[in-house]
């Protein structure tokens, strides 16, 4: 089976490591993995913040990219999201790439969700033995994609312990665009993420954005539960090793 | 009441600094509401019941002449009075020349969201006709001369001590009083306001068409003896408040309390057919229905954003919303708030002056999942903001950033060279300059981009 990788943005120039672990996870699954070369942005800032000319502009450009792709896997619920479930509605209303935009639509999978559904794998590995794992189930992922069971299924089955989190289904206050529109409500969502957030020996995501701003919002703080995406912890699952 | 949307980022940003203990009192409230409510959507199954109370909503708004002709026909048959008002001035003219007509002096409230829209209580005042709020949190509020800053715990804002200190200075009770104790001290002046009233005001939850049935839900019994103690009831209703058959009213009783409390049902439903008659002494004298459009009949002919008036007031995306419990109601500046004042807002008042409220959500998709009537609110969010920037409601500095992003994205070689460089000049520009970047740096400290991009190491060979 073959994959192509999107990276994402935030995969490609924040979480370069994580997105190359996915590639590392997807191989040691039996999938090829391509990665190609055009891609760029799938245009979600542009869409939520209303810049819709724009952002159907820019999802022509990824439907050309990924045309002859069989699968499209991103580390990412929130850009996953966007291709599935905004794409179709995006650019059906004026034409031409209307039916291509429904095509990869049903062709794209966050990470996990790609594991579970599409390769049928419940299980990568049991390097998580005895760690103690928090999961903050990003909102696109949670709520386009109805991607819940899934990361969960993967993480209990590493043998970590996933600790019961108050707050794991809220979003964390990031929200793209939002985070610089209205940083203060944006950092107070965070704060309460935190204010909830049991003793854990890793904070994980399948977002990088969510990630990104919560480990701020950490650092700032003076909290210290290291923070990785979820790439990462299933690479470290399979591995065998933190 | 006039919209204040503009301040919203200063007043939140006013509030998370400076009154701290409104996040806590908010958070703790909204949580509290939505644990009974999740317990209440558990008890049953509330995807059949959210799809068909959706079901009967879109029914009625798409047939809402003839259930208003039917609602009136059925309304005067038992002798109400039915009244139309297309603006707040006419609510104001009518309760002007019923106030005067009937000698009005005082006049008790029930809690009604419909009212604080139409700034009834401004009116009374400039009448000189004394007016109590008698829900208990809106008479908090009324002796703060503050608006509500949620549609059914309009004080929730305020911690126990607030109120007990608010007492102690009013009332006298002690600054230790038990609610109970603070409640009592309410009930006792309240009750002799309802005794002296001489009309009383409220809303509506439902307005049933086939049977002329005003339906009202609360918990504290004070809406039932603001609309049967005094001469006059007034009830002000949305025109998008209507049910098609009392059957309906069955469903909607239980889902509203669900949803809104956990409750089974409101522990008191009034159902008013008409004002006293010849076989039954209780009851005011006359009955006036007040039916009021105030732009929804505009927002109705909108096909992208009507969907907002199946809503029923029942509070439960306020109260799921994370954006809402940082803050509460006040920083919206408008008589509705949290998700459903974003998408009622532009729709009733106008975009330009109902903005930033669509860009105050992180579009995270909670309030869709809970709302008992299936409204899209991302969706409409997600459509009013693309009218803002379509009428050119956004700053020019980012529409000259989205359509240079977007240029950039449509030529990967350059996206490629770009993204670099600004990764690389990133750990340079922390603390100064860029105002977006100082808007994450803030609260989240500096950027720090991966050494390497991916494109750099796939290039280079995965191992």
């Amino acid at each position: 089976m073959r994959v192509s990788l999107f990276a994402t943005c935030l995969g490609d120039q924040f979480f370069a490591e994580a997105t190359a672990d996915a590639v590392r996870l997807l191989r040691s699954l039996g999938v090829e993995v391509d990665f190609p070369g055009g891609q760029t942005c799938c245009g979600q800032p542009a869409f939520n913040a209303g810049y819709w000319g724009e952002a159907r502009r820019m999802a022509e450009h990824t439907i050309q990219v990924f045309e002859e792709s069989e699968f499209v896997v991103l580390p990412s619920g929130s850009c996953a999201g966007m291709l599935r479930t905004r794409y179709p509605g995006l650019l059906l209303v004026d034409g031409p790439n209307g039916e291509a935009a429904c095509g990869l639509a049903g062709r794209t999978f966050e990470l996990a969700q790609f594991i579970v559904q599409i390769l049928g794998v419940r299980e990568v590995g049991r390097g998580l033995e005895g760690q103690r794992v928090a999961y903050h189930h990003g909102c696109h992922a949670l709520r386009e994609l109805e991607v819940r069971d899934e990361p969960i299924a993967l993480l209990e089955s590493s043998g970590a312990e996933l600790v019961a989190w108050e707050t794991a289904e809220e979003c964390c206050g990031f929200g793209g665009v939002f985070s610089v529109k209205l940083p203060d409500v944006s950092a107070a969502m965070a704060d309460r993420k935190l204010e909830t957030l049991p003793a854990a020996d890793v904070l994980t995501s399948a977002d990088g954005g969510c990630l990104l701003h919560l480990a701020g919002r950490m650092k700032m703080r003076g909290l210290g539960t290291p923070v990785q995406h979820l790439a990462s912890v299933l690479w470290e699952a399979a591995r065998g090793h933190r | 009441m006039d919209i204040a949307s503009r301040e919203y980022a200063r007043r939140a940003r006013e509030i998370l600094q400076h009154h701290p203990q409104v996040r806590e009192s908010v958070t703790g409230a909204t949580v509290n509401f939505d644990r009974h409510r999740r317990s209440a959507y558990e008890r049953i199954d509330a995807e059949a019941w959210r799809r068909w109370a959706e079901g009967v909503k879109t029914h009625l708004l798409t047939h809402l002449d003839r259930y208003l002709e039917e609602m009136e026909e059925n309304l005067r048959k038992r002798g109400a009075r039915v009244h139309w008002a297309e603006t707040p001035e006419d609510v104001h003219d009518l309760l002007r020349r019923l106030a005067t007509e009937n000698d009005v002096r005082r006049v008790v409230k029930g809690k009604s969201m419909l009212s604080e829209e139409l700034g009834v209580n401004r009116l009374l005042e400039s009448l000189g006709v004394e007016t109590v709020e008698t829900d208990l949190g809106e008479y908090i509020l009324q002796l703060l001369e503050e608006p509500p800053s949620h549609i059914l715990g309009p004080a929730i804002h305020r911690s126990l001590q607030d109120i007990r200190d608010l007492f102690h200075r009013v009332h006298g009770t002690p600054l230790d009083a038990s609610p109970e104790e603070l409640a009592g001290a309410a009930r006792r002046v309240l009750r002799q306001h309802f005794l002296s009233a001489d009309m009383g005001i409220t809303g509506a939850n439902f307005l049933v068409a086939e049977t002329g049935t005003i339906a009202l839900v609360e918990n504290e019994g004070n809406i039932r003896i603001s609309t049967s103690l005094p001469r006059i009831h007034v009830a002000l209703v949305g025109i998008e408040k209507l049910l098609p058959r009392l059957s309906d009213l069955s469903g909607f009783l239980q889902l509203i309390a669900g949803a809104a409390t956990g409750q089974r049902l409101g522990t008191f439903v009034s159902l008013i057919q008409g004002p006293r008659c010849a076989d039954s002494p209780d009851g005011p004298d006359s009955l006036h229905v007040v039916l009021v459009d105030n732009g929804r009949s505009r927002l109705l002919a909108d096909s992208e954003a009507w969907e907002v008036l199946r809503c029923i007031r029942c509070g439960a995306c306020l109260n799921i919303c994370p954006v809402y419990r940082q803050t509460g109601g006040h920083a919206y500046g408008w008589v509705y708030s949290g998700p459903l004042g974003s998408v009622l807002a532009p729709g009733l008042v106008g975009l330009g002056a109902a903005m930033p409220l669509p860009f105050a959500s992180s579009l995270c998709g909670a309030c869709e999942e809970v709302c008992p009537v299936r409204i899209p609110i991302p969706d409409l969010l997600l459509s009013w903001r693309r009218r803002a920037v379509e009428e050119g409601l956004t700053s020019s500095l980012e529409r000259w950033v989205m359509r240079g992003f977007s240029g950039l994205v449509t030529r990967p070689w350059l996206f490629a060279r770009v993204s670099r460089a600004a990764r690389l000049l990133l750990p340079f520009l922390r603390s100064r300059g860029l105002p977006v970047l100082r808007n994450w740096t803030q609260h989240r400290g500096g950027l720090s981009p991966s050494p390497k991009s991916f494109r750099e190491k796939w290039k280079e060979g995965i191992e």
